[in-house]
């Protein structure tokens, strides 16, 4: 019923979004595979960040993608700090303590948000918000584009982080051999509170990549919420290929089922692989930890 | 362990009925029927994930279920309100026993499960959401009759008796709970699953049993709300407020507790309604609230309001035996 | 009682139990030892149904059990303790034991009575209302083998409940698992202390990388070359003569 070119330009629109998608999913896996804790203010956390990301905008004239550059430090100081002062000694180290202190974090986030800005959507309108990239025959959202290049670069920049910096070797090792890496004098609360903060980086860098084409309200994290665990859980807890990949996979089924099932029950598709992944095999297609 | 007796209930139960009698205002009246109706869902919760300690995130789609029973039942089908309330809490016991059998044959628990329900309301919502038969997203409004078969009443006084008698139901099956074989190996699963096995717990078969009590109780005070409020849609039925203050209730109140729910309930909303009349009316200063105290309460008393208070009444003695 | 037929568990690569067979006969008391890591935990495991096994069988009371769920065969009779002691923190003493006692009542006020007795019997009459997390080492153990027994069990699966025990707690335990015995409970028991088995048991299965090495009444087998063989590695060939002189 659709020609096929408006298919595969939905489908990679649906990619490129898909990519956003992975970079929020990325956080929550990176918090999950080091922490072990699923973190519930999560998609509050990213509403944080859009909102910086508006306010910094709208106030001084700055364009939404150099935003980033002001948001993401602010935004890693933030994680930092809710981390190591709030979710770790409020939670006592219980599983169940970190999801309740986390979805207490989230209303807490959301509903604070609301009181200050109430629950108006704001946007913010780049001369580039419609630009179209074309690619032979095919329409590329600019925005989007762009926010699949940066998740890209965002990723292949985490994985030096971790891989060549101090602190991502002590990450990995706390990830790997809590006790362990302890006993070799890492700071396990610090290296817990960094993990949680760049996690939280991440945000901004995602909320950056969608304020040109996307809104933002008090509820627009809790949105995102579900996407960001159902790619995390796709793409196995706690690894970070998974959740690019799952990212990617998530945002292609979510352009295939608005476009074929329409808007608000299109979102079903995702609710519904996140049930079935849940049921099916919980390790995800990547993960190998139970 | 500290367990409430019968006749404490029972003095409770008639305290709340005199409280309903002793000439509020309309507006307190409305916040009343509100409390029991949010501490009966908080009841359901807590059996799940107080006593068997599986925390759910999606109880909205027992509360939903109810709702919409209640609705679809009497505006389609003309069927009595009493008769809708009966096939409401049925409907919830099946839901329950549906996410249950899908989610604890897979062996979920913990944060896997909590997402799970969560993700179960959310797909409840989108579908009543956009069903026809459930009205879409206009929503279904109830017809005003009053009269006792229609379970509406003129006097509003005696519809808070009937929540607070769907209350004392509750408070009895958690009594029933600390009583009983049942109840113990509800607490057994939850501290130790293979333990529980090893000494012949069937815990499949009680986590199925668990949830399906759950999701009555919860799906009762969902056909309440329907009744009293005499309109729903989606995001009120399947919305994840209900999901969230039935947990906090729960929680705040004390969960695995007998009387956690109801207290957690009344403190809850009774702050929320200050905060709303201190705030001016600053939307989401209740939730606000409702957040930090969550935060607070696991953060320095993980055994809810209910044990705060003991220990506090525990010590209190002590400390004049040392003086 | 208990018939296990080349039982095999691979965790990965690593063969855990291989081929293992063992009989138990009813009233016995009949001993498994092995060196650290030999499968035995494992072992137990399969036969309670915790873990399936890749390849054999296990029959209880001429009933090929080996597909059945634990629950299933603790109502069968067959109750397990275990080696990581795992009481319901939350519950006091005798909750915890009543937990067991539901089995065969689901009366609250008789199942704590019954569990009030079993841990009379087992020494902790006095700890009824402690936290479980208060006990001591001892009295964990205790705990164990009183929620086990208070399903009343015709085959009591006995993991290293002496491990971690001064030698007075030992001489205490002792009487306690012969007393189970002599009431019609045929045992089963892992035990890394030689004068607890050459004490008790009727019959001892020698189990080393997964493999059964030796059987037979326990002066024979701690004779048995191939055994001391199996223990040299980890030094407990001088640790089994030192605790023989002992007793
Ligand atoms: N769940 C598991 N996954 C992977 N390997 C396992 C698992 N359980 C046990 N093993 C391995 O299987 C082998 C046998 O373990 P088992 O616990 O059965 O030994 P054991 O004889 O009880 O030892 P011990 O005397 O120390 O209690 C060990 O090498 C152990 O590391
Ligand atoms: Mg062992």
């Amino acid at each position: 019923m659709y020609s096929p070119q408006i298919v595969v330009e939905a489908l990679l629109n649906g990619l490129m979004l898909g990519a956003i998608y992975a970079l929020i999913a990325l956080g929550l896996t990176l918090i999950y595979g080091v922490l072990h804790i699923v973190n519930f203010a999560h998609g509050a956390l990213l509403t944080v960040a859009m909102f910086m990301v508006w306010l910094v905008c709208a106030r001084y004239g700055l364009d939404p993608y150099l935003a980033i550059l002001v948001v993401a430090p602010l935004m890693f100081a933030l994680g930092y700090g809710l981390q190591r002062f709030i979710i770790g000694p409020a939670s006592h180290g219980k599983d169940n303590g970190i999801l309740l202190v986390t979805l207490g974090l989230s209303i807490i986030i959301e509903n604070a948000l609301l009181a200050a800005f109430q629950s108006d959507t704001r946007t913010i309108t780049t001369d580039y918000s419609f630009r179209v990239v074309e690619l032979g025959p095919l329409l590329l959202s600019f925005p989007r584009v762009v926010g699949f290049g940066v998740t890209i670069a965002t990723t292949i920049l985490l994985w030096l982080v971790l891989h060549q910096t101090d602190i991502g070797k002590a990450i990995r090792a706390v990830a790997k051999e809590k006790l362990g890496a302890s006993l070799v004098g890492i700071s396990v609360p610090h290296v817990y509170a960094m993990t949680f903060a760049i996690g939280c980086a991440c945000l901004a860098v995602a909320a950056g990549l969608l304020m040109p084409s996307f809104y933002v309200s008090p509820k627009t994290g809790a949105a995102f919420v579900l996407v960001a665990f159902t790619i995390v859980v796709l793409g196995g807890m706690g690894s970070i290929p998974g959740a690019l990949i799952g990212g990617l996979l998530i945002g292609v089924v979510e352009a295939a089922s608005s476009l074929f099932l329409g808007d608000s029950l299109g979102q079903i598709g995702i609710f519904l692989i996140f049930i079935v992944t849940l049921l099916v095999r919980p390790t995800g297609l990547f993960g190998a930890r139970a | 362990m500290t367990k409430p007796r019968l006749a404490t209930l029972a003095i409770i139960v008639a305290a709340l009925a005199v409280i309903a009698f002793a000439g509020l205002s309309g507006a307190l009246l409305n916040l009343m029927i509100f409390m029991m109706i949010i501490a009966l869902a908080a009841q359901g919760w807590n059996i799940l994930g107080g006593y068997a300690g599986l925390s759910s995130f999606g109880h909205a789609a027992f509360f939903g279920a109810g709702a919409y029973a209640m609705a679809v039942l009497q505006t389609r089908f003309g069927v009595n309100a009493w008769i809708a309330l009966v096939i409401g809490i049925a409907l919830g016991a099946l839901v329950g026993a549906f996410i249950g059998f899908l989610s604890f044959r897979s062996g979920l628990k913990g944060s896997y499960f909590a997402l799970i329900t969560l993700a179960f309301a959310e797909v409840a919502r989108i579908l009543a959401n956009s069903w026809n038969f459930t009205g879409g997203a206009a929503g279904i409004l109830l017809k005003l009759q009053t009269g006792l078969p229609y379970l509406q009443f003129a006097d509003r006084r005696y519809f808070l008796l009937i929540t607070i008698g769907c209350v004392a139901i509750g408070l009895v099956v958690s009594w029933w709970l600390e009583h009983s074989r049942f109840g113990a190996y509800l607490v057994a699963l939850r501290e130790n699953e293979q333990a529980a096995q090893a000494l012949g717990v069937d815990v499949f078969a009680v986590k199925m049993k668990a949830i399906a009590i759950s999701g009555a109780l919860t799906a009762a005070a969902g056909c309440l709300y329907a009744q009293n409020y005499l309109f729903i849609d989606a995001n009120v039925a399947f919305g994840s407020w209900i999901s969230i203050e039935a947990l906090f209730a729960a929680i705040v109140g004390g969960s695995g507790t007998v009387l956690g729910p109801l207290i957690g309930a009344i403190v809850l909303l009774g702050l929320g309604e200050l905060t709303k009349g201190l705030s001016g009316g600053i939307p989401g200063m209740d939730l606000l609230v409702f957040g930090i105290i969550l935060v607070l309460s696991v953060a320095f008393s993980p055994n809810g309001l209910v044990m705060l208070m003991k220990s506090l009444g525990l010590r209190a003695p002590a400390k004049a035996k040392e003086a | 009682m208990l018939e296990v037929k080349s039982l095999t568990k691979r965790f990965s690569g690593l063969v855990a139990v291989d081929q293992a067979s063992l009989s138990v006969a009813k009233g016995s008391i009949t001993g498994l030892i092995g060196p650290n890591g030999a499968g035995k935990t494992t072992l137990f495991a399969m036969i309670a149904g915790f873990l399936q096994p890749d390849g054999g069988s296990v029959s209880y009371e001429g009933r090929d059990i080996t597909a059945l769920a634990p629950h299933v065969r603790a109502r069968a009779g067959i109750a397990r303790t275990f080696q990581i002691v795992q009481p319901f923190e939350g519950l006091n003493v005798q909750e915890n034991i009543a937990v067991g006692a539901y089995l065969h009542t689901p009366d609250a006020s008789e199942a704590m009575r019954q569990a009030a007795d079993i841990a009379k019997r087992v020494g902790l009459g006095a700890d009824l209302t402690k936290g479980s997390s208060d006990l001591t080492v001892a009295g964990r153990k205790r705990l164990e083998v009183a929620r086990a027994l208070a399903t009343q069990p015709k085959l009591l699966l006995l993991d290293e409940v002496l491990a971690g025990l001064n030698p007075s707690e030992i001489r205490d335990v002792l009487p306690l698992v012969r007393d189970i015995r002599d009431q019609g409970v045929t045992i089963l028991m892992i035990e890394h202390i030689m004068q607890a088995v050459m004490n008790l048991c009727d019959t001892v299965y020698v189990l080393s990388q997964g493999r059964m090495i030796a059987q037979g009444e326990p002066k024979t087998v701690c004779e048995d070359p191939q055994v001391i063989e199996a223990y040299l590695g980890h030094g407990a060939a001088e640790r089994l003569r030192a605790e023989q002189a002992h007793a």
